[in-house]
C-alpha cells in the first residue's frame, strides 16, 4: 500500500498507508487528517477536499480533469498544484506522495 | 457538561465534529437508529445501487475516527421521548441520557405508496441504507423496473436501472420531470436524455393499486384504467420530516420542526438542523424545509454554534446536484418562484443552464454539464452580482464581469 504523507494547514504530518484505488481524499479521511472536509463525499461538487500535491510530485500525480478544474476555482487560495482530493486515485506509483491539506472551510 | 445529539446522519455528525472543533469538551453522544456508522446518503442511488461502492467507502470516518474525537456514538439506539423538564432524553431501553444541549437532526422518512397492495415484497424505497441494500439484492432479478415518481430519487434510479440493462418505466403523476425543483426547459432536457436511453414515460397519472401475480411479478394499475407488469417497484414519491419526538415534547413544529435563523427551536437549548427542519434562512423571505447536504452541513454549523452559545445567523447559498447517466445537473439559489427563465447555451448540446430570474434580480441557475457555469452562478449568487437579465440569456457575454472587484 503507497504511504502517503499528508500535512495539515498547522503544519503536523500524518503519514498513513493507503490502499491503491482509494482516493486520496478517502485516505486522508480514515487518517483524520483535519481540513479534509469531503462534504459532497467525493462527488466533485464542493471543492472542500482541497488540497496542493508537493512539486515533486505534480508530474506523477497530474492535473485536474474538466469538472474538478471547474470546482476548484470554487476553492480558497488556487494553485498550480491545486487538487481535489477525491479525484484522485491512488495508485502504488505514488508510494511517498506528500500532499499539503489546503484551508477549506 | 453534557450534549445529546438525536440522528446520526449527515447534519448529527456535522454538529458533533464542528462542536468538537469549537473546543467543546463535555460529554457527546451521538444517537443513530441505525446499525452503520454515519454515512453518505448521496451515493445510494448511484454507485452503490451500481454495485460499484462498497459498504465502507459510504462511512463519512472510519469509528475510531468517532472515538478519537470523544464523540459516543451510539448505533441502533431509538429515542422515545424527549423529557424537557428533567432535561434527558429517554431511550427504548429505558435509559435517560442528561443533557445541557440538545441536538435534533432526525431526518425524514419516505413517503409510503398511499394504494391498495403497497406492501407487495417487490415494493421498495430509497432512503437509508437498508433500503439501497434490500434493492440493490433485489435489482438483478428484476427484468422489468417501475419507478413511481419522476423526481431526483427515482429519476437516479432510473438511470441506474437503465445502465444495468432493465426495462424502465417511470410513472410521473405531474405533467414533467423534477417539477418542484427545474424549469420546463430542464425537465424536458432530462425526458429526452432518458428516453434516448430507453427509459418510458407515463405522465399525468398516478398509481391507483398493485396487484400480485402468482409468479412473484405484479401489475401496476394506474389512475387512467391502464396497467403495467413488472418484477419491481421503486417508489420515489417524497419524504416526511422526522418530528414526532419534537411534537410529542411540545416543541413547534409545521412541516418540520421550527427553527430560528440560528437552528434554535423553541425551547432555547434545542437546536435542530437538516432535512427535518422548517427554518430560516436570511436569504429567504419565507420559512421552508430542504433536503440537502448543503443544508445538513451548514445549518448543521449553525446549530453546533448556537450550541455553544454563539449566534451565527444562517444564510448559506442553497446548492444540490443530482448525477443521471453521464450528465451532471447542478443548482445553486432556490428557483421556485421565478418569473423568468432564460436559458444560456443550447440545450441541444446537452450542455447548457437555465439563469431564474424574479422580478430582474437573480434567484437560481440550473447548470447541465457546465460544471464551470455552476461554480460561476454560485461566486455570482454568493457576492450578490448584479445579473442582467439579458446577460445571462447572451452566450457570448462574459458573466465573470459581473462579479463585484475582488
Amino acid at each position: 500500500m503507497p504511504k502517503i504523507t499528508y500535512i495539515d494547514v498547522d503544519g503536523k504530518a500524518f503519514e498513513t498507508n493507503v490502499a491503491s484505488g482509494l482516493s486520496l481524499m478517502e485516505g486522508a479521511i480514515n487518517a483524520g487528517v483535519p481540513g479534509v472536509l469531503a462534504i459532497c463525499g467525493g462527488s466533485c461538487a464542493c471543492s472542500t477536499c482541497h488540497a496542493y500535491i508537493d512539486d515533486a510530485w505534480t508530474t506523477v500525480v497530474g492535473g485536474p480533469n474538466d469538472i474538478e478544474d471547474a470546482t476548484l476555482d470554487l476553492a480558497n487560495e488556487r494553485k498550480p498544484s491545486s487538487r481535489l482530493t477525491c479525484q484522485v486515485q491512488i495508485t502504488d506509483a505514488m508510494d511517498g506522495l506528500i500532499v499539503h491539506v489546503a484551508k477549506n472551510d | 457538561m453534557s450534549i445529546v445529539i438525536v440522528g446520526a446522519g449527515q447534519a448529527g455528525l456535522q454538529i458533533a465534529e464542528s462542536l468538537r472543533r469549537g473546543a467543546y469538551e463535555g460529554r457527546l453522544v451521538l444517537i443513530g437508529d441505525e446499525s452503520f456508522p454515519p454515512y453518505q446518503r448521496p451515493p445510494l442511488s448511484k454507485k452503490y445501487l451500481a454495485d460499484q461502492m462498497a459498504d465502507e467507502r459510504l462511512y463519512f470516518r472510519p469509528l475510531e475516527q468517532l472515538e478519537k474525537q470523544q464523540i459516543e456514538f451510539r448505533p441502533q439506539t431509538r429515542v422515545t421521548a424527549l423529557d424537557r423538564e428533567a432535561r434527558e432524553v429517554v431511550l427504548a431501553s429505558g435509559e435517560r441520557l442528561p443533557y445541557e444541549g440538545l441536538a435534533l437532526t432526525t431526518g425524514t422518512r419516505v413517503r409510503p405508496l398511499p394504494v391498495p397492495g403497497a406492501d407487495h415484497p417487490a415494493v421498495c424505497y430509497l432512503r437509508g441504507l437498508d433500503d439501497a441494500r434490500r434493492l440493490r439484492e433485489r435489482l438483478p432479478a428484476a427484468a422489468r423496473v417501475l419507478v413511481v415518481g419522476g423526481g431526483f430519487i427515482g429519476l437516479e434510479v432510473a438511470a441506474t436501472a437503465r445502465a444495468a440493462g432493465k426495462q424502465v418505466t417511470v410513472v410521473e403523476a405531474l405533467d414533467r420531470l423534477m417539477a418542484r425543483a427545474v424549469a420546463p426547459v430542464v425537465s424536458d432536457h432530462f425526458a429526452s436524455l432518458h428516453r434516448a436511453r430507453g427509459v418510458e414515460f407515463r405522465f399525468g397519472v398516478g398509481l391507483a393499486s398493485i396487484t400480485a401475480q402468482a409468479d412473484g411479478s405484479f401489475t401496476a394499475s394506474l389512475a387512467d384504467g391502464s396497467s403495467i407488469q413488472a418484477d419491481l417497484l421503486v417508489a420515489g414519491i417524497g419524504v416526511l420530516p422526522n418530528q414526532e419526538l419534537a411534537a410529542a415534547a411540545g416543541l413547534e413544529c409545521r412541516s418540520g420542526i421550527v427553527v430560528d435563523e440560528y437552528a434554535r427551536t423553541s425551547d432555547p437549548r434545542i437546536v435542530a438542523a437538516g432535512d427535518c427542519t422548517w427554518h430560516i434562512n436570511r436569504r429567504f423571505a419565507a420559512a421552508h424545509r430542504l433536503e440537502s447536504v448543503q443544508n445538513a452541513v451548514d445549518q448543521g454549523k449553525i446549530a453546533a454554534a448556537s450550541l455553544l452559545g454563539q449566534s451565527v445567523p444562517y444564510q448559506d447559498l442553497p446548492w444540490f446536484w443530482s448525477d443521471q447517466y453521464d450528465v451532471k445537473l447542478q443548482m445553486v439559489g432556490l428557483s421556485q418562484d421565478h418569473d423568468a427563465a432564460l436559458v444560456r447555451g443550447e440545450t441541444a448540446s446537452g450542455a447548457f443552464s437555465v439563469f431564474y430570474f424574479k422580478t430582474g434580480a437573480l434567484v437560481g441557475v440550473d447548470s447541465i454539464n457546465r460544471p464551470a457555469e455552476h461554480m460561476l452562478a454560485r461566486k455570482l449568487m454568493q457576492t450578490g452580482a448584479v445579473v442582467p437579465p439579458e446577460a445571462a440569456a447572451d452566450p457570448a457575454f462574459d458573466l465573470k464581469t459581473c462579479l463585484p472587484p475582488a
